[in-house]
């Protein structure tokens, strides 16, 4: 088991090793290496499910490591830690991936940096695979920061655009952010516990060797990590930006696996949250899911609704981790790793017939712009079928995988507001409801507007075709991946995923924050759960249905006037059409804060420097006005001598700077002397 | 005294003394033969402690290595003519001051510490001990170093060369 | 016996010598020898350790690595400083300023 899953995690490796270096001399320019090796992978992390599925053992785990670094005090250790969670996802990530880099053949061909994209491709599906089975924090820190860089590389693919050179820089500072809670929480938890290794800290979790608010900032501080990552609010500013990548790896990275990376962190350490960092998360990813969903409503960029709908998706997930819904949100995050993948790849497919439009007609514009699309359902019918599949999927419809698990989550969150005294839980169910209604509105929209309806621009609609096969075929095995029965065999009801394989693999990790040290813990009696999961499901149902209706009302049979109806609620629109000015905000706070600052200080100078010296002055004058010339000479003269003597002091500092290293030599050696003289006497 | 000390400290004296031409001599050249007597006194040391491996090694690398090297540089950088020519130093008494200050550090550490030889190892060749550890413990940097040395290697003949392409 | 403290003091008046030299010198291969000193008294120090104070041998494994860090920084270095002598017929380091200002 350990060797198979050291094959699935180095293959892409290697592949990754040998295409950076003579993948252009390659033939094919090396391509079929890199999905060569991540289609082994897939068949391998297959192989493994396939054990895992005849084992079908909740508590199956196997563990494997070798010592790696030996630094006295901290030892670490290399090493795998295969449970269900993370056999599934490996699953789950390795399919993914190697769809993405068939539909990449068709894609990107033609780029000029073709075998660098595969590359790519290849050094991220191996951090990923590495992220979700490695034993320890340390490793899975060092290999979220390795996602986070081929992210970077990947947004900013075509560096020579301005716009993706910067979506490249501001991903990678806005992960910094929450990168650094998460490394100020893993020093806690090394500082206390003493090891990285997750059963280590089970341990000593449950033993209370970290406990208190001590256990509770450590909760949220690695939570910080996951927000950065899986791009909550507020950090949730740079995926759409990222959308200046190329589509594959929006439908890979920003959307099925890394940004889920938050997710998987959040069920790891799920057993270490207390009630009060659970409370956190639930919020957080709530206040995400409904505000990211009111931002999609009015975005015409295809592929920004796209990532707006993922963030909101990832809301779900997280609130799920923090409501101790956690089949659900683990659930949630496989059937929407598929059905995203899938609809990024459709947008690409969309994007990749206007772009090959525009460039035949001649038209300048941007291939992602809803506005200029419609009506490519004939056109387009692998597309446009998958497409609807993966929308059903999203806005949660019955017999579809995103039912299930939106479903259980939303039944969760109930159930948590439930079992909770204080009423105003009840936020959360209404967060991810009121999300839901609007999740199948957008989607909707998304493909009225695409599909459907008159074509928006005749010039372009005539050159627009269906895409190669290498790019459809993927499109209909994650369409075929977002159908419900996949996840509930072998029951096959289509009301719940119970008594199926997945609910029956995954259990929540007993908590092992000790309920002695006077923490509260999170308890749900199975009665709540069972009405509000049938309330629950519902609700949702009904909520989608009306979502998809006023999509149909709005953009279909035009029975409601879109431009009036804007215009009416213009405040609201504009706000969200805006994505509630919160890039502005920051380039409010950020930027305009340091010129304040600097304006502070030229402030500073002008009046309260200068007035002292004016005021003096005048004091000087008036109190000896026969004398005043003379005062006048002083003053003068000490303006004169201090400037003076900073222009000889500034020379002679000049010359300490003389460019030769042998000064600075003596420089290092002299002040080490002097340090130790300080020290030692 | 033993003959073995006595020996040890005409060794000692030779090494310091030579590396105090190197530090001197206002010739380049024999500045580069003393730093051969340098080099072989450290060899010497390194048998004395036990470290046969190491002085083979030392006398391998930096005597047949290194050295060829340094002198190649000399005789490179000097027509053959002037590499008798006297070179121009820096401030003698601001050098003497640099080296004073690390004289004084060094000793104060050296003589404020408390050096008890812990251990009494009986001499014993180790080199099947080195190369045990460094296909063990020492695996991981003994291939970042492996793969250093090829890129330093790479980086020297690629740096000494870029000329030759330009005409 | 010959005490740790023995080969200590050579290797620091060795180490002072290295870093005198660096000073002094002003020819670039001059100063090169003196970073070759300062390394040999250094690997002279790993070495007595290992022979007085570690059970094991694990400065003589140091002591190896920084020989072969020293072999490529002797290549890398006389590559540079040949291509120094190249460009301007002069290895002397108190006319390389261009990083001044």
């Amino acid at each position: 088991m350990i060797k198979l899953a050291l094959f699935i995690w180095l293959l892409p490796l290697a592949a990754f090793v040998i295409n950076i270096l003579i993948g252009k001399r390659l033939p094919r320019k090396g391509d079929w290496l890199s999905v060569g090796a991540i289609g082994i992978s897939f068949i391998l992390s297959l192989i493994m499910l396939y054990r895992v599925l005849v084992d079908y053992d909740p508590n199956f785990l196997v563990q494997g490591s070798v010592p790696w670094i030996d630094l006295g005090v901290l030892k670490l250790n290399m090493g795998l830690y295969l449970d269900n969670l993370a056999v599934i996802i490996v699953t789950a990530v390795s399919t993914v991936s190697f769809l993405v880099h068939v539909y990449s053949i068709g894609y990107m061909e033609g780029d000029p940096l073709y075998n660098r994209f595969f590359a790519y491709l290849s050094l991220f599906s191996f951090s990923m695979l590495g992220l979700v089975m490695w034993d320890n924090l340390f490793g899975i820190y060092m290999m979220w920061e390795l996602v986070g860089i081929c992210s970077y590389l990947l947004i900013g693919f075509y560096f020579t655009k301005d716009s993706a050179a910067n979506a490249g820089k501001k991903a990678f500072i806005v992960n910094r952010v929450g990168d650094f809670g998460f490394l100020i929480g893993l020093l806690i938890v090394i500082s206390t516990v003493g090891s990285f290794n997750l059963t280590t800290i089970h341990q000593a979790v449950g033993q209370g060797v970290l406990h208190g608010g001590l256990l509770t900032a450590a909760g949220i501080l690695l939570f910080a990590g996951a927000v950065g990552k899986s791009a909550q609010f507020p950090l949730h500013v740079w995926l759409p930006d990222a959308m200046e990548g190329p589509t594959p790896v929006s439908a890979l990275i920003h959307a099925a696996t890394m940004v889920a990376a938050g997710v998987y962190l959040m069920a790891r350490l799920n057993f270490m949250l207390t009630f009060d960092a659970m409370l956190v998360v639930a919020y957080v990813g709530g206040f995400t899911s409904l505000f990211a969903a009111t931002i999609a409503i009015t975005q015409n960029d295809i592929k920004r609704v796209l990532a707006y709908s993922t963030i909101s998706q990832l809301g779900y997930m997280i609130m799920a981790m923090g409501v101790g819904a956690y089949v659900a949100g683990f659930f949630h995050l496989v059937t929407h790793a598929m059905f995203k993948a899938g609809l990024f790849l459709g947008s690409g497919s969309v994007i990749h017939a206007m772009h090959h439009s525009m460039e035949k007609t001649g038209i300048h514009g941007d291939p992602n712009d809803m506005r200029q699309m419609g009506g490519f359902r004939k056109k387009m019918p692998y597309t446009h079928i998958t497409f609807v599949i993966f929308s059903l999927a999203l806005s949660g419809i019955p017999f579809f995988s995103g039912f299930l698990s939106k479903d259980a989550i939303l039944g969760g969150t109930l159930a948590f507001a439930m079992s909770q005294s204080n009423p105003i839980h009840y936020l959360l169910p209404t967060f991810g409801f009121v999300a839901a209604i609007i999740t199948a509105f957008y989607m909707f929209r998304l493909i009225i507007n695409t599909f459907y309806g008159k074509p928006k621009n005749e010039s372009l609609f005539k050159h627009i075709h269906e895409s190669p096969k290498v790019m459809t075929i993927p499109l209909m095995a994650l369409a075929f991946l977002s159908l419900y029965f996949i996840y509930t065999i072998p029951s096959i009801s289509p009301a719940g995923p119970e008594g199926g394989w997945f609910t029956h693999l995954i259990e929540r990790p007993i908590s092992a924050v000790a309920t002695q040290l006077g923490h509260p813990v999170l308890f749900i009696p199975e009665h709540t759960e069972h009405a509000a999961h049938v309330n629950g499901m519902l609700i949702s149902i009904i909520f989608a249905l009306t979502g998809i209706l006023l999509a149909y009302l709005f953009y279909y049979w035009k029975k409601i006037d879109v431009e009036k109806f804007t215009q009416r609620i213009k405040p609201l629109y504009a706000l969200s059409f805006n994505k509630y000015y919160m890039d502005e905000l920051y380039q409010a706070t950020v930027v305009s804060g340091l010129l304040l600052w600097n304006q502070m200080l030229a402030w500073f100078d002008l009046h309260v420097i200068d007035g002292i010296v004016n005021g003096s002055a005048w004091v000087v004058r008036n109190f000896s006005f026969m004398d005043g010339w003379i005062d006048k000479y002083i003053v003068d003269g000490l303006v004169n001598l201090v400037a003076n003597m900073t222009l000889a002091f500034g020379k002679s500092v000049r010359k300490i700077e003389t460019g030769q290293i042998q000064n600075y030599i003596l420089g290092a050696v002299l002040g080490a002397f002097f340090i130790i003289i300080l020290t030692m006497i | 005294m033993e003959a073995t000390q006595v020996l040890f400290w005409f060794i000692a004296v030779v090494t310091i003394l030579s590396a105090g031409i190197v530090a001197f001599s206002s010739k380049l050249i024999h500045s580069a033969f003393a730093l051969l007597a340098t080099l072989v006194g450290f060899a010497a040391f390194y048998v004395y402690l036990g470290a046969d491996f190491l002085a083979v090694a030392q006398i391998m690398i930096y005597v047949g290595g290194i050295l060829i090297l340094i002198i190649f540089g000399v005789m490179m950088t000097h027509r053959i003519y002037d590499t008798s020519k006297r070179t121009a130093h820096n401030s003698l008494i601001l050098s003497l001051l640099g080296g004073a200050a690390m004289a004084a550090i060094l000793g104060m550490i050296i003589f404020r510490s408390p050096w008890t030889a812990t251990v009494f190892k009986t001499l014993k060749p180790t080199t099947s001990m080195i190369g045990t550890s460094i296909l063990t413990n020492y695996l991981l940097p003994f291939e970042v170093i492996s793969v250093l040395l090829l890129g330093a290697l790479v980086g020297a003949v690629y740096l000494a060369r870029r000329e030759e392409d330009e005409e | 016996m010959i005490q740790l403290e023995s080969y200590l003091i050579i290797s620091a008046i060795v180490f002072v010598l290295g870093i005198f030299t660096i000073l002094y010198k002003k020819n670039a291969v001059g100063i090169l020898m003196g970073v070759e000193l300062i390394l040999n008294s250094v690997n002279l120090n790993f070495i007595a350790f290992a022979r007085y104070i570690d059970t094991y041998i694990n400065g003589q494994l140091v002591a190896i690595f920084i020989i072969i860090l020293a072999a490529s920084e002797a290549a890398v270095a006389l590559a540079i400083i040949l291509n120094m002598y190249r460009d301007r017929r002069s290895v002397d380091v108190t006319k390389m300023d261009e990083m001044k200002n």
